[in-house]
């Protein structure tokens, strides 16, 4: 009895359970920081849009017929040998990058687990960073006066090469690397040689992700100015097919200097090329996300 | 004994990468050694970049033939490149490390799919549209409406008054710049986040806090290293981003800025802009010189990225 008085007494003194409490300057700190990190998203998100939309609406009174079936000339005209152009050098650069690349990414997941490996994977990664004018330079200095290959489709093409290369033999190796070792050892088990396990097992399972990464590759030597002002050079008429001696038009370049043209011509026709190498890099890393994923879900990935 | 000849053919194409990067340096500094050995060190700490009287004829110095009042010095674009490039990622590293969290925790799965798709495909978007994206819109917004607000705001601090210029300049660049690189920090930052173990977390939740106060009191401590990795790499992006920078830099020439609003340029902006009036040389120097250039810029880009690497090595993303 006395002592459930006690315990009363106890209980009234401590008043009601204490509650765990948040102080008020964790909720503030809280709360700034919710803002923040929403911002910052709304902040990118904005950024998005706003390039979009401003070449758009810049570009929309120049998007007509005339863009495909005209030449530019001077300060306006249309964008056919532009586009002709950013066609040849993106997929001729693919043409050459692919094979290096795709092996050299087969060299680094299945043999590049030495010292050799690991050298060869840190220097691609040093190349991934060397800047593109840098590239651009080197071709001018190489190929385009010691070579005598002036401006041309050769020397812009093996500029674009060299920067592709490490993305798509990291690419290839993060593909490849996803394929568990069981699979290989059925193959070696079954008695197939290194070459037959690659081509019949490992590049079949790792198309889709190798795939992607080309589109991703694609894309990137399609939206590149730097390395092919200087190789590449600038061209008002259609290719006639000649590989060096031969300067080639191409999109990004009508961005850069029709922009700086005093006309309100050049400036939606730049607006224009700007619209069309824009949605055409979306629309390759789109597509190449949706070929990724629908190959995930067809044939179910490795993991 | 049997030749592996597929696992030759395999090492030979592969060791195009290596020998691609060393041909690069090798080629750079063979071709600009009359360069090298004509303006030696203070190149790089001088601030006088002239080609000289390209209707004169031409002048031996110290065995180097050279237009008549040449001199090489790059020390603005030294300043324009580091500074530009340093502000841009100060101004990204927040908002990447904002935007990873959102992405990654602060939202619910299903909606982090279609969300994150705007800031990788930010990550798409090529250079030149970046510079003319700044040139026709943020260069008259900051010009006219920014950059007189702020110098009115912030006249008590230095760097941040003086004249507000006309919008081409350093803050205008490293804007574009921080844009360009966000995504970068971004990606890996939200890959190595998704990557730190559920327990920690569980552990932090569990102890009271919130999901802001475990990412910061726990998740980002962690990913210290991969946190400074990043950020150098995205370093190295800015230093050598051309065309964006090229349109909105003001293209300053041996003008040092005097604040955030003054016109610079950088040094692959410069070697992208000068190389038709360098051409114009008939000793070929300034070509030289520009390539020389090149090859600090080449260096520069480098170092940074073997040390960006090397952190995140340590840190073992990918």
């Amino acid at each position: 009895m006395a002592i459930n008085v006690l315990e009363e007494q106890v209980l009234s003194k401590m008043g009601s359970p204490k509650k765990f409490k948040v102080s008020l300057w964790r909720k503030l700190m809280t709360a700034l920081a919710t803002v923040m990190v929403i911002g910052s998203f709304i902040f990118l998100a904005a950024m998005f849009l706003s390039i979009i939309i401003d070449v758009l609406i810049h570009a929309w009174p120049a998007l007509n017929i005339k863009l495909l079936t005209e030449i530019t000339n001077g300060i306006g005209g249309g964008l056919k040998n532009a586009i002709e152009g950013s066609i040849i050098m993106s997929l001729g650069s693919l043409l050459l990058a692919a094979p290096i690349g795709i092996s050299a990414g087969i060299y680094l997941s299945e043999h590049g687990h030495g010292n050799a490996g690991k050298l060869l994977r840190f220097l691609s990664d040093v190349l991934v960073g060397v800047p593109s004018i840098v590239l651009g330079y080197v071709g001018y200095i190489t190929m385009v006066i010691y070579l005598g290959w002036q401006f041309s489709v050769a020397a812009g093409i093996i500029t674009l090469t060299v920067m592709l290369l490490p993305y798509i033999a990291r690419s290839t190796e993060l593909a490849l690397s996803n394929i568990p070792l069981s699979v290989r050892e059925a193959g070696y088990g079954l008695g197939a040689g290194e070459g037959r396990i690659v081509f019949k097992i490992l590049l079949p399972g790792a198309a889709p992700a190798i795939m992607t990464g080309l589109f991703y590759a694609v894309a990137l030597s399609m939206g590149e100015t730097a390395p092919l002002l200087y190789t590449a050079g600038w061209s008002n008429y259609m290719w006639t097919g000649n590989l060096t001696k031969e300067p080639i038009g191409y999109l990004t370049y009508v961005i850069w200097t029709f922009i700086n043209e005093p006309f309100a011509e050049s400036h939606m026709l730049a607006f224009a090329a700007a619209f069309l190498i824009t949605a055409g890099v979306l629309m390759l890393i789109l597509l190449g996300r949706w070929y990724m994923l629908r190959a995930q879900r067809r044939i179910g990935a490795y993991r | 004994m049997k030749i592996p000849v597929f696992r030759t053919a395999l090492v030979a194409t592969a060791s195009f990468l290596p020998i691609s990067l060393l041909l690069l340096i090798i080629f750079l500094a063979v071709y600009s050694w009359p360069a090298i050995q004509y303006n030696q060190f203070h190149f790089l700490w001088t601030n006088d970049w002239n080609l000289g009287n390209l209707y004169g004829n031409p002048v031996s110095v110290n065995g180097h033939q050279i237009m008549p009042g040449a001199k090489y010095g790059i020390w603005f674009l030294v300043v324009g490149t580091i500074v530009s490039s340093v502000l841009a990622m100060l101004m990204a590293m927040p908002i990447a490390i904002g935007a990873a969290y959102f992405l990654s925790e602060g939202i619910r799965k299903s909606w982090a799919g279609p969300l994150s798709l705007f800031v990788d495909l930010l990550a798409a978007i090529p250079s030149v549209v970046y510079g003319l994206w700044g040139y026709a819109l943020l260069v008259p917004l900051f010009g006219h409406t920014i950059f007189p607000f702020m110098v009115t705001t912030f006249s008590f601090i230095p760097f941040l008054n003086g004249a507000a210029g006309s919008g081409y300049g350093l803050l205008t660049s490293a804007f574009v710049l921080a844009v360009m690189i966000i995504p970068l920090i971004s990606a890996t930052l939200r890959e190595s986040i998704q990557m730190t173990e559920p327990a920690l977390k569980e552990a932090g939740l569990s102890l009271g806090l919130n999901r802001l106060e475990v990412f910061w009191h726990i998740i980002l401590p962690k990913l210290k290293t991969v946190l400074i990795g990043v950020g150098i790499l995205a370093l190295g992006r800015a230093l050598g981003e051309t065309m964006a920078v090229l349109m909105v830099s003001g293209n300053a020439l041996n003008y040092l800025p005097s604040n955030i609003y003054a016109p610079i340029s950088t040094m692959a902006a410069f070697i992208a802009s000068q190389l038709d009036s360098a051409l114009q040389d008939p000793t070929n120097m300034a070509v030289e010189a520009l390539s020389e250039i090149a090859l600090v810029l080449l260096l520069i880009t480098v170092v940074v990225n073997i040390a960006a690497r090397m952190m995140l090595w340590m840190a073992r993303v990918r």
